[in-house]
């Protein structure tokens, strides 16, 4: 069988035809590439695109469609192409959904054509055309309803397989991905003749340009068309134009760069695509680069996207937009085909026949929908010959893997079959006015024109050329002039430039003249009549949207969601102003009143990749290491995230085995000797000003007005609702200078808290602050011997006895002989404990002399985990505790709270419930097995009572082995929990599914008189 | 979006943080219980202009008055809270 079916398609691939290659302004036929696509090497050149080397190479199928598996060829020669989506590359760089008309090519481009099997010539799912009756609109919603548990295990997957896309690589992007900034005065966006001439008129404005062309080459639709410039081709004008720009300083040129959103405030998102057009990136280079370009006036000239015709099997391969074939021309020198019926509602579409006939195709017809040829049609005619058929339509065309026939309806009515291998349609050409929507910005639908434009209201946006509405390069031209200036003079660029820029002339009459033709139905649409496709890519034809509209479905926005209209990658940019002309006729309704076309940033697919940018793996956000982290490296310790910072969790030993055994050693080396910590990550403050006792009474809920110099005291911060926010200590350390301590967590938010309080609820206060976290190398030195290790560092003429500086101390001390310090006596641990902060460069040397003059009393370094096993055992609340939703109160801190000033959250403080005893407050517990572990999370449940929401009493918010009481221990909230020491209550653990018991205890477990402190 | 700091000029949105609504005051410590609630929970959801305060926090970390409009974004004006009076719910 498989066999078979290869034979099959390799006979089909040989009966391509092989073109013969003429010279295009945007390829160098000097040079051959090498290609290949579902395995067949071809050839190219440089300049090629994708779509236009397989033309080159006569290849018309390239895809399955979405739904029908019909095959597609390639329709368009830009960005909007719906049919020709290929995966490129392979392996990790494998890349789904990449439209042919925009891949460049490279020599050993590799890409394969998606969603057929077992090939594309012969897809088995191609049976689903016939099954067509089961796919109409809405039949996700409609056939796979019953039975409903199918669905998940049958339908789904079926579906996925059938309809599909490409698929994505399996590993990661090996490629890296860039961030930028640019800034300027006039962003062009688009390098045809408005965008050209634009950035010319601003630049010589004195203007700062960029300009933004998503092609690899400048010039725009100047390198589709065969148009005269100042006598010279538009191409060479166009790079005559650009070569001066170049030489510009105040213009940057920015091609391959995709401007996919506007958004306020003059910010544009920007896609440029660095390597995209090579087979890896060059060393150093990333593949893509994102970026933001804040401009203060920006110029849309994104010219225009032209319209298909919808008719019966309008969708075969060999069927294109006349302007594709335009380009596949003048550009790539690619004829797309040698008998050409051309199918048009105006005289732009005309063009093409001489194109074609310049090319050596011949032209088998022109079908012209306007009831009467336009002098423009009679010319053309007269000139070729070719046979006119005005006031007529396309009524069928046949051929399966491509175009083989046209039948042409003329104006009596009679059928002409006119054999052919492709047929150019032109519906006219939508204005690219995305980028004008993004912002809100609704546009206005034209008669003249049948379709929308852009209806700015805006100062710093701007549209010339087609984008505008604007169909001739006569007036692109003058109107691209005209806008650069207003923009540059908006921007303060008043003087008219020297010499004035000369409009150039267009040596050729150029006219529209387009009549609506959204399609060339049957009014009693026939049952045989073939598909009529709207939105290729989601294979949306003529009829789901009649079905649609005949249940109901009568809202763009609706009809859009019941068929899938619109949305595909391609964001249905050749569909949705026809999908609303028709919605418009089958509700027999203008088509403003059906509905407007507004999009959404992006325009066109954007990698997650580029929008990730560097920040992926460890560089998804960066680390804040303390001063003593290279020194915790060479300990070898293990680390932990805390917030931004990289702390070290413990410092293993090489004979220890877990984790749990290094811990526990620290905790033991401070309880009876003594070790120390980095604990500079703590927020730290420096607040000064001869206000700055009563700014700390208005911010802490407790006094602060008789703390002496030289003492620290605890305080606790509240929400303005009440609930508490942070705790710390302060250190009053002169007369109008205090610093403040925060958690690691809050020490930004905190900052924050008191810049507000300050500067919108207090500014009368004469008071300053400033952040000194990162100024200080804070070491806490903890346990029985810190005071003898402290004397073998500072300096001598300091008095460190209890007596001299007793516990809640705060010095400045010199250090080493005369080192400036500053030394706290502070107890995270609850023992004899001091905090010392050096100027951070000399926090490495610091722990480095710790660990030389500790040496004899057994000193060691500990980490987070230790600390917090201490901080548990001596029952300080952490950020477990202080989660936002406890209280003063729950905290058994309410005794605290002034009575004599008023203070952040005092009054929200007070309310009844906030203070109600049977809110869970802070209890300690002890399993009644001490080595059961109690699980931070647990619920607490009066012993016996079930497990039921109604019975939750309170839950555990922290816990640890404590080495020092040899059982596990917890804090946690319990209603009434002060008045139940003693009590055992029930611990319960629904996620392991266990009930312990428990003491309810004191939360202090380690020395509750504090004598170990006040050593 | 981009805010045009009165001390260090338009910068990107990622550098300001929002707080809210910069017509409320602060009650007194011993004004009625609604007028303390009103003042921590009840926010008026303007469509149009909005008298807001940002923070500059990755910047001078000033606190800032912003009149900006919440259906386009348009800002009206930018001062520093400090230097300007609160504004009323009319100023906007």
């Amino acid at each position: 069988m498989h066999g078979i079916l290869n034979a099959f398609s390799s006979a089909s691939q040989s009966s391509e035809r092989k073109t013969s290659r003429l010279s295009g302004n945007g390829i160098d036929t000097t040079k051959t590439l090498c290609f290949s696509f579902d395995g067949h090497n071809y050839t190219g050149h440089p300049g090629d695109t994708l779509a236009s080397a397989l033309l080159a190479n006569g290849v018309r199928l390239v895809g399955r469609s979405f739904k029908y598996h019909r095959p597609r060829g390639i329709l368009s020669a830009g960005p909007e192409e719906p049919n020709a989506l290929v995966e490129l590359r392979g392996g990790a760089r494998r890349e789904p959904n990449s439209r042919a008309t925009v891949t460049e090519l490279y020599d050993g481009l590799i890409s394969t054509s998606q969603n057929r099997w077992p090939n594309l010539a012969f897809d088995a799912l191609g049976i689903n055309g016939m099954m067509s009756p089961v796919f109409t609109a809405g039949f996700y919603y409609k056939t796979f309803m019953w039975p409903a548990s199918f669905w998940e295990k049958f339908y789904e997957p079926v579906i996925r397989r059938a309809a599909g896309l490409g698929r994505a690589a399996d590993e990661a992007d090996p490629d890296h991905y860039e961030k930028n900034n640019a800034f300027c005065d006039v962003l062009v966006i688009g390098s045809g003749p408005a965008g050209l001439s634009s950035a010319l008129a601003a630049a010589e404005s004195g203007a700062r340009v960029i300009l933004c062309e998503q092609d690899s080459l400048l010039g725009g639709r100047l390198r589709a068309e065969n148009i005269q410039i100042d006598n010279h081709p538009g191409w060479q004008w166009a790079e005559d134009i650009v070569s001066h720009l170049r030489n510009m300083s105040n213009v940057r040129i920015m091609t391959r760069s995709c401007v996919f959103g506007r958004y306020d405030g003059g910010t544009y998102g920007v896609v440029e695509r660095v390597s995209d057009h090579l087979a890896e990136p060059l060393p150093g280079q990333p593949r893509q680069r994102l970026w933001r370009i804040i401009a203060k006036q920006g110029i849309v000239a994104t010219g225009g996207i032209e319209r298909p015709i919808v008719f019966p099997n309008n969708d075969r391969p060999g069927i294109m937009l006349a302007g594709a074939v335009r380009t596949y021309i003048n550009r790539f020198g690619v004829t797309p085909g040698q008998q050409a019926v051309v199918y048009v509602n105006n005289d732009d579409g005309l063009r093409t026949v001489s194109d074609l006939l310049a090319a050596g195709a011949r032209i088998a017809a022109v079908v012209d929908s306007r009831a009467q040829p336009s002098s423009q049609a009679k010319t053309i005619i007269q000139q070729t010959g070719a046979p006119l058929f005005f006031g007529a339509r396309i009524a069928d065309t046949s051929g399966y893997r491509g175009v083989k026939m046209a039948i042409i309806r003329d104006n009596k009515g009679k059928n002409h079959r006119i054999a052919c291998d492709l047929i150019a349609v032109s519906g006219g050409w939508n204005p690219d006015i995305a980028l004008t929507t993004h912002d809100g910005g609704r546009p206005v639908y034209n008669e003249t024109l049948a379709t929308f434009v852009p209806a700015l209201d805006s100062e710093d946006l701007h549209v010339a050329g087609v984008a505008a509405g604007t169909m001739t390069t006569a007036e692109a031209l003058r109107e691209g002039a005209q806008v650069g200036q207003r923009a540059a003079a908006q921007c303060g660029f008043r003087e008219p430039s020297t010499p004035p820029v000369a409009t150039p002339a267009v040596d050729q009459d150029e006219t529209y003249g387009v009549v609506a033709q959204w399609h060339a139905l049957d009014k009693e649409s026939s049952q045989r009549a073939g598909k009529a496709f709207i939105d290729f890519q989601n294979d949306v034809t003529a009829k789901d949207t009649k079905l649609a509209a005949r249940e109901g479905f009568i809202s763009v926005e609706h009809l859009k969601r019941y068929t899938t209209l619109g949305m595909a990658t391609d964001q249905g940019k050749t569909a949705n102003v026809n999908a609303l002309a028709l919605l418009a006729e089958v509700t027999q309704q203008s088509i403003p009143q059906t509905g407007t076309t507004r999009v959404r940033p992006p325009t066109q697919p954007v990698a997650l990749g580029a929008l990730g940018g560097p920040h992926r793996g460890k560089h998804f956000k960066p680390y804040r290491l303390p001063p003593t982290h290279q020194w915790a490296v060479e300990q070898g310790a293990v680390f932990t995230a805390n917030g931004l910072w990289l702390r070290a969790q413990w410092y293993p030993r090489s004979n220890e085995t877990s984790w749990e055994e290094t811990v526990n050693r620290e905790v033991k080396t401070v309880r009876n000797a003594v070790g120390f910590c980095d604990v500079t990550t703590l927020g730290k403050i420096d607040i000064q000003g001869p206000d700055a006792a009563t700014f700390l009474e208005r911010v802490y809920v407790n006094a602060w007005q008789k703390l002496p110099i030289g003492r620290a005291r605890y305080g606790l911060m509240l929400r303005e609702d009440g609930f508490a926010f942070d705790d710390g200590t302060t250190a009053r350390l002169g007369e109008n200078h205090y610093v403040m301590t925060t958690t690691t967590a809050n020490a930004g938010p905190v900052m924050q808290h008191l810049e507000f309080c300050h500067q919108w609820l207090w500014p009368e206060m004469n008071v300053q602050f400033i952040s000194v976290t990162d100024e200080w190398a804070q070491i806490a030195v903890a346990g029985p011997k810190a005071r003898d290790v402290l004397r073998q560092i500072v300096d001598p003429a300091f008095d460190l006895s209890n007596e001299a500086f007793g516990y809640m101390a705060a010095a400045s001390v010199t250090i080493c002989g005369g080192q400036t310090a500053r030394l706290f006596r502070l107890s995270f641990s609850g023992e004899l404990a001091y905090e010392l902060a050096v100027p951070a460069r000399y926090g490495d040397a610091l722990a480095k002399l710790l660990m030389r003059v500790g040496q004899s009393y057994g000193i060691a370094p500990y980490g987070t985990e230790a600390l917090g096993v201490m901080r548990i055992e001596k029952g300080h609340p952490a950020g477990p505790e202080l989660n936002g939703q406890t209280t003063a109160h729950d905290l058994g801190m309410g005794r605290i709270l002034s009575k004599k000033k008023d203070f952040i959250g005092k009054t929200m403080a007070a309310r009844p419930a906030l203070t109600d005893p049977s809110r869970p407050t802070l209890v300690g517990l002890r399993p009644l097995s001490p080595t059961l572990p109690l699980v931070s999370g647990s619920h607490l449940l009066p012993k016996g009572k079930p497990a039921t929401a109604c019975f939750d009493q309170g839950w555990i918010s922290s816990s640890a082995w404590s080495p020092t009481l040899k059982s596990w221990i917890a804090l946690g909230f319990l209603a009434h929990g002060p008045e139940r020491h003693g009590e055992i209550i029930a611990v319960h653990n629904p996620l392991a599914g266990t009930i312990t018991e428990a003491e309810i205890v004191s939360p202090v477990f380690v020395d509750p008189e504090g004598t170990r402190l006040h050593a | 979006m981009r805010l045009t700091c009165p001390h260090c000029g338009a910068r990107a949105l990622e550098e300001f943080t929002y707080r809210g609504d910069a017509t409320l005051r602060r009650p007194a410590e011993d004004a009625p219980h609604q007028a303390w609630v009103d003042y921590v929970y009840l926010r008026d959801d303007p469509a149009g202009y909005h008298s807001e305060l940002w923070y500059h926090g990755v910047g001078c970390r000033a606190w800032l008055v912003v009149i900006r409009n919440t259906l386009t974004h348009q800002i009206k004006s930018v001062s520093s809270a400090v230097a300007s009076p609160a504004p009323n719910k009319s100023d906007s």
